[in-house]
């Protein structure tokens, strides 16, 4: 079929010119800062010459901070286009489900315990163990209810083991002093401010493995987009993709949220863009929402750290204040597409 | 009857269900079989069980009694992916979640024969561009699902149905809140695949179409088979009448190819007050 031919050669532009973009916006992201330089100086730097003092702030300071945001991005919106798919609705996001509210509980929590300086791994290793409660919490209640996991009755469970979270968290915070509230509530609006290698090395193994088995289960997700019942009559084994759908999408949630806090909006609207762009074919959009969003949460962060340099915006507020009139955009055209 | 049919196409023995819970069997003990060339329409008043049986048939519910079989193996037997190869299902609701072609729905019926990895194949292209001719959406097929026809849509997803290449299709309600050209398309089309030597089994409340194109009748009432065999033997007046609660006439059609094709005519309450009883209207 030509036409289809022709649709694969769209995505595959597509797709490398989404890829061009995120290395181009890690790039442009490592390049500004506090200390102005090149981009060949980024580049050199990069490999380990040029001035050391610049080497040392490329290497260890913007470079891991910029990846580490090109990862969280795409996971971001890599989790987005999961549970979208999954949940069969396009208002799910990363955080629909409580992924986020269970890691604040346990960064909170790690907060209150006063264990702010006692290990380095701690707060997120709090935060970790907070998501992988509440992604075991809504498995175990939507599996109770119901044997072939209704997503319905997932979402609701979600909804439910996210609202007791916040409800734990406003708990926690009313018994703080200032300064821990203030850190929990800094924790909580997300920032890539502490990124480090390390984080880098966590979060690129979250996406690998999670993002990569998300992926396969593409096809599958386009025989859900059309109908569950359909899905199951075209053989999808539709439980046991739901059941691989929540836990990777619930990983990617979760991995971000640890290494940077809750950044709303990317996960959300960034699978919508890419969608209204080219197209919802789920073997081109899992890839394609991950270089979005990879190409967007750097920049996103680069502009929360120039806007009012020497101080910081919190990213999450960024991505809103850039997404939402960029979305708005998007979604006029598309309305003018429809009438024309 | 075709008892003889044997281990061919669909087979239910006595077939019961009932819902976890439920104090009633929604089917209670239904005979059915429906192999391969042969068209089987299951009829019934609303609720009289006729998507239940379906769902038995295809294995998605588990009879609580009784057999339902495919093939001569219980239908909840079958791998999913091993039914999806064999019978292409129209489910009476569907409604994409998402934006997406008519090429590309069409194109989903080779997930069987694909999986989640496999690259589609020439032969895949063929059968998905031999479906889209059959059922005359080929011309369709970069138009967007949602800008269709609902005429047009019955036709693009029995397009998918036909692109599993299967050797039988099963189908909910295929017809419903079409207009008569639609209508009549989709019969036509289902009329064409059994003469290629596809078991088709589908529910309706067309009884006059029903009579018209399928070789049998199966019709429910309550749960139970209340008749069962051809046209002429299933839409008798006093029968239909009885099931359906209301009075008719049954008229005879004479086509070409199968003559006395029988023809319900339900009465207006004012024909009754003025007419016989309705035994003796036949």
């Amino acid at each position: 079929m030509k036409g289809s031919r022709s649709t694969g050669a769209r995505h595959g532009l597509a797709l490398a010119g989404l890829g061009v973009a995120a290395v181009a916006a890690i790039l442009l992201s490592t390049r500004y800062g506090a200390v102005g330089m090149n981009l060949a100086e980024v580049l050199a730097a990069i490999r380990g010459s040029g001035d050391p003092a610049t080497v040392t702030i490329v290497r260890e300071l913007r470079l891991p901070r910029a990846v580490l945001a090109a990862l969280v991005g795409g996971a971001l919106a890599l989790s987005g286009a999961g549970f979208q798919a999954l949940l069969r609705n396009p208002l799910a996001e990363p955080y629909v489900l409580g992924v986020s509210s269970g890691a604040a509980v346990g960064a909170v929590a790690w907060i209150a315990a006063g264990g702010l300086a006692i290990a380095r791994f701690g707060l997120p290793a709090a935060a970790l163990a907070g998501a992988l409660l509440a992604i075991a919490l809504v498995l175990r209640i939507g599996s109770r209810v119901d044997r072939g996991l209704d997503v319905r009755v997932l979402l609701l469970a979600g909804v439910v083991t996210g609202s007791f979270f916040t409800a734990c968290i406003l708990l926690l915070l009313s018994f703080q002093q200032a300064d821990a509230f203030r850190s929990a509530v800094f924790w909580m609006m997300g920032s890539l401010a502490g990124a480090t290698w390390g984080a880098v090395a966590f979060m690129g193994g979250v996406v690998a493995v999670g993002g990569a088995a998300l992926v396969s289960l593409a096809r599958p997700f386009n025989a859900l987009a059309v109908g569950e019942e359909t899905a199951g009559f075209l053989g999808v084994p539709v439980d046991r993709v739901r059941r691989a759908a929540y836990l990777l999408a619930s990983g990617l949630a979760a991995g971000s949220v640890v290494v940077a806090g809750g950044i709303g909006f990317v996960g959300l609207v960034i699978p919508h863009a890419v969608r209204i762009l080219w197209g919802g074919e789920h073997r081109f959009l899992l890839p394609a929402a991950f270089l979005a969003g990879a190409a967007f949460l750097p920049l996103a962060d680069l502009l929360a750290r120039l806007v009012v340099a020497p101080n910081e915006l919190p990213l999450g507020v960024v991505t809103s204040f850039i997404g939402v009139p960029f979305f708005v955009g998007l979604l006029r055209r598309q309305a003018r597409g429809i009438e024309a | 009857m075709s008892a003889a049919a044997g281990a061919r196409g669909w087979r239910a023995r006595d077939a019961r269900y009932r819902y976890p819970g439920g104090t009633t069997d929604v089917l209670a003990g239904a005979d059915i079989d429906a192999g391969p060339g042969e068209m089987v329409a299951i009829l019934g008043p609303n609720g009289a069980g006729k998507s239940t049986l379906l769902k038995l048939l295809l294995g998605v519910l588990e009879p609580t009694g009784g057999a339902a079989e495919y093939e001569g193996t219980a239908a909840a037997r079958w791998r999913p992916v091993e039914r999806a190869r064999r019978i292409g299902v129209l489910p009476q609701h569907e409604e994409p979640a998402f934006p997406v072609t008519v090429g590309e729905l069409v194109a989903m019926g080779r997930y069987p024969h694909l999986g989640p990895w496999r690259r589609p194949a020439p032969a895949d292209r063929a059968a998905v561009a031999s479906a889209l001719e059959r059922c005359r959406v080929a011309e369709l097929a970069g138009r967007p699902f949602a800008t269709l026809s609902g005429g047009e849509r019955q036709r693009a997803r029995l397009a998918r149905a036909l692109a599993q290449e299967p050797e039988a299709l099963a189908l909910d309600e295929p017809t419903a809140s079409l207009d008569v050209a639609h209508e009549m398309e989709i019969w036509e089309i289902l009329r064409d695949e059994a003469a290629r030597g596809f078991a088709v089994l589908l529910t309706t409340h067309h009884l006059n179409l029903a009579a018209r194109y399928a070789d049998r009748l199966v019709l429910l009432d309550r749960g139970r088979v209340a008749a069962s065999g051809t046209p002429g033997e299933v839409l008798r007046a006093e029968i239909v009448s009885r099931v359906y609660g209301w009075p008719v006439r049954v008229e005879e059609l004479a086509e070409p190819h199968r003559p006395g094709v029988p023809q319900v005519v339900p009465l207006r309450p004012i024909e009754t007050h003025n007419s016989l009883p309705i035994e003796e209207l036949r």
